[in-house]
Order: structure tokens, then sequence, then C-alpha cells
């Protein structure tokens, strides 16, 4: 096994051969935020709240899908991310209709968390106040588009842990969504097992289950990991 | 020196923020000594917004013609004006209807679709304001000084706000107790 060592804010890293910028930061007790990313799934780098300095690149990399290198020079919160970040965040509420008040998931919402993290106290991007739809034919389970930012957690657990493949991403640009079988109602999909990953997975209150109320979603993000490695070493512990 | 002259309006919301602002509870004495309420519905009965304010509390988005004729006077009246909530920083709840895509909609859908007993389009001019096409944040209306979110802003937070203030002091909008949504 090789061993590649860089430099983090500074600090003087060693990880293995094909670890990510994020793993190797978080491995040192870096923080660099993240919305997107999700412990035992693939990186999708859909957020950009990641987004780190490399020395020598000319572009900004996200930290979840960038392997850590050998001699890298890596900066995690300089002024410029701190501005980016906080510019990424109010975007991400000026796309979608976020109504923190009338969510299932305020108080318990990565993005909500997030926001407070990177000092948003208002956007200065007008609101775009889409007309987005609302998804209620499942029997257990709601979606929301509206609360949804697009990080495409459920449509990785869906397919990578629970081997489903229900969600998918339609359409481009603005007109993107998450789309649940061939765009049909979420409940006539005959793939959805109805296992509530997505549910858990999801850093918003967008998909959520029927019955809750305001800030009543709660989530079970450690049965994901559990999964994960119960599979991939035959360890079953949390 | 003067007392600060304190004011706090109430545009489109659900009158929560000033609802919040009256569980201040027995600090509500102290500010009271320290201010003088010059314009308030829930602090005082006077009826136009006066000169030469130092802070105000605005509530609410902007959803009619009222909203913007008493936010614009507020701004040229007010030194340092406060975006008091999220219906005032985001347009929050009031601006659900934005999605259903101007006012005419929106009318149409609670007074004619939705009746149950003589549907009628409210038409009263000078009376009833006229609602505007979107609802809209203060700060994309007029400038905000100070931006303080929440739905209502709990009681702490705005204490913690307007101390410094009356201090002279600007104070710090950072981390969950000050800056969170909802």
């Amino acid at each position: 096994m090789s061993v590649n060592t860089l430099k983090i804010d500074g600090q003087d890293i060693a990880v293995e051969e094909g670890a990510t910028i994020l793993q190797a930061a978080r491995e040192a007790k870096i923080p660099i935020p993240t919305l997107c990313y999700l412990e035992g799934v693939s990186p999708a780098a859909a957020c950009r709240m990641c987004l780190v300095e490399v020395k020598g690149s000319p572009k900004l990399l996200p930290a979840c899908h960038t392997a850590a290198l050998e001699g890298m020079e890596v900066s995690t919160n300089t002024p410029k991310l701190q501005s980016f970040r906080r510019m990424n965040m109010e975007l991400l509420f000026a796309e979608g209709n976020h109504v923190c008040a009338v969510c299932v998931a305020n108080g318990n919402c990565e993005l909500q968390d997030l926001a407070i993290r990177v000092g948003m106290d208002h956007s200065r991007f007008a609101y775009r106040f889409p007309d987005r739809k609302v998804d209620m034919s499942h029997p257990q389970f709601g979606i929301d588009h509206n609360r949804c930012i697009l990080c495409t957690r459920c449509v990785r657990v869906c397919d990578e842990i629970e081997g489903a493949h229900v969600w998918d991403v339609a359409q481009r640009g603005e007109h993107c969504f998450i789309v649940s079988g061939m765009n049909q109602p979420w409940g006539k999909v005959d793939a959805c097992t109805s296992c509530g990953k997505c549910v858990d997975a999801c850093p918003t209150g967008a998909i959520f289950r029927k019955g809750s109320t305001i800030g009543e979603k709660e989530r079970d993000r450690e049965k994901l990991s559990f999964l994960v490695t119960a599979r991939e070493k035959q360890q079953w512990t949390r | 020196m003067d007392k600060i002259r304190f004011a706090t309006v109430w545009l489109a919301g659900c009158s929560g923020c000033h609802m919040s602002f009256l569980d201040l509870d027995e600090w509500l004495i102290e500010l009271a000594q320290q201010v003088d309420v010059v314009y308030s519905p829930v602090g005082s009965d006077i009826k136009t917004y006066p000169e030469n304010v130092d802070v105000c509390l605005v509530e609410g988005g902007v959803a009619n013609e009222d909203n913007l004729e008493l936010l614009l006077m507020v701004r040229r009246r007010t030194k340092t004006l406060i975006s008091f909530g999220d219906c005032a920083v985001t347009a929050n709840v009031p601006a659900m209807r934005n999605m259903l895509g101007g006012a005419e909609p929106v009318l149409k859908r609670g007074y004619l679709e939705l009746a149950d007993t003589a549907p009628q389009l409210p038409h009263a001019p000078g009376i009833v304001p006229e609602l505007l096409d979107q609802v809209l944040p203060v700060h994309q209306v007029v400038p905000v000084e100070i931006y303080m979110p929440g739905c209502p802003p709990p009681a702490d937070r705005i204490q913690a706000v307007l101390e410094p203030l009356l201090r002279g002091e600007t104070p710090v909008m950072e981390g969950r107790d000050m800056i969170k949504f909802g």
C-alpha cells in the first residue's frame, strides 16, 4: 500500500493512495463543509460546498471528488472560499422554495445548519419562486420538490445501497428535478421497496415520512453507513 | 443625550415577530426607559410614521401597496432599519403565493375558485390596498442595515440585537442563536 503526503492548511498529512482530499482532511480533523457528500456512497460533487484551493490549480476543486496527491498544497478556508461558500448557499436558497418555518426538517436540516455555518443572514440574490410539484402518491412517503437541492443523495443510496434505482435526475439546468421511475408518480413505481433509505439520506425536508409535520422529520443516517460496513467488511456493528 | 427614537412596523406578516417582541417581558421596561417609542402597532397609538427615527424593526414582507408606501416612508425617515423575522428577510410564507405567478391568479384562486357563496373579487380603491404581483423581502425594495432571521426571532435574539444598538454598537449576526431561519 503506497502513501501520499500532502499539506492541508499548512499541516503535513499522510494518506493512503486513492484517498480524497476530503478524507485526508477529515483524518486530520480539518473541517470542510459538505452537503451532497454522504459516507458510504459514491461522491457526486453536486453541491460545491467542499470546494478547496490547490496550489498550482487555477480552478477550485471539490474536496470530495479530488484525489489527495503527493506534494499537494491545499487550502480549505481562505477568505475567497468563505465568500464563495456563502454565495453558493444563497444561490441554493434563492433557487428553490425553502420556507423553513413550515418545513418538516426545520431544526434538523443540513441546508439550514450549513447556512448558519457559512454566516448567511439573508440572500443577496432574488428568489426565483419556481413552480414545483409535491408527490404524495407513495403510501408511506412524500417528496416535495420545492425543498430539493438536487444533491442526488437519494439517487445514490437507492442505486448503490438498496439496488432499486427508483430515482434519477430528469431534465437539464434550471428544469432539473428528481424523477421517480419512468417519470411516474412515486407510488406507481414497482421498483420501490419502501425501504426509506432516501428519507434518511435527504439532507433537507424534500423526502419525508407522511404524517410528520413542521420540525418533526427525524433521520437514521447511521443506518446507511451500518449497511455499507456490513456489506463491505462483514461487520454488523453500529 | 437624547433618547433613541424607536419604532416597529408590521407589513405582510402574521404579527408573530411582534408577539415575540412582547415576550421580552420585563426587559421591555428597561427598553422603555432607554428609548422613545415613536411608532409601533404594539407600543404606541401614533398613526403616522414620524421623522428622524433612529431604529426601526420591520416585520413582514412587501405584499401590497400599503406595505410598499409605509416601507418607503420608513426608509426615508429611519437611520437603522432592521429586517425583523423571516417574512422581512426572505418573504417566507406570504411569498408562497408568488409561485402562482401574480396578483390576479392569487385573487381568482382565493375569491372565485374557492368561494362557497357569492364569488367576487375584492375591489375598494382607497380602502383595501391592491396586492403587488410578487411578495418581496424588505431588502429587495430598500437598503437594510441589519438582518434578524427567525420565524419568529426568539425574544433572546431580539434583545441581543437591540442591546448593542442602545450602546451605539453593531450587533454581531453569527451562529445558531442569531441567524437560524425558521
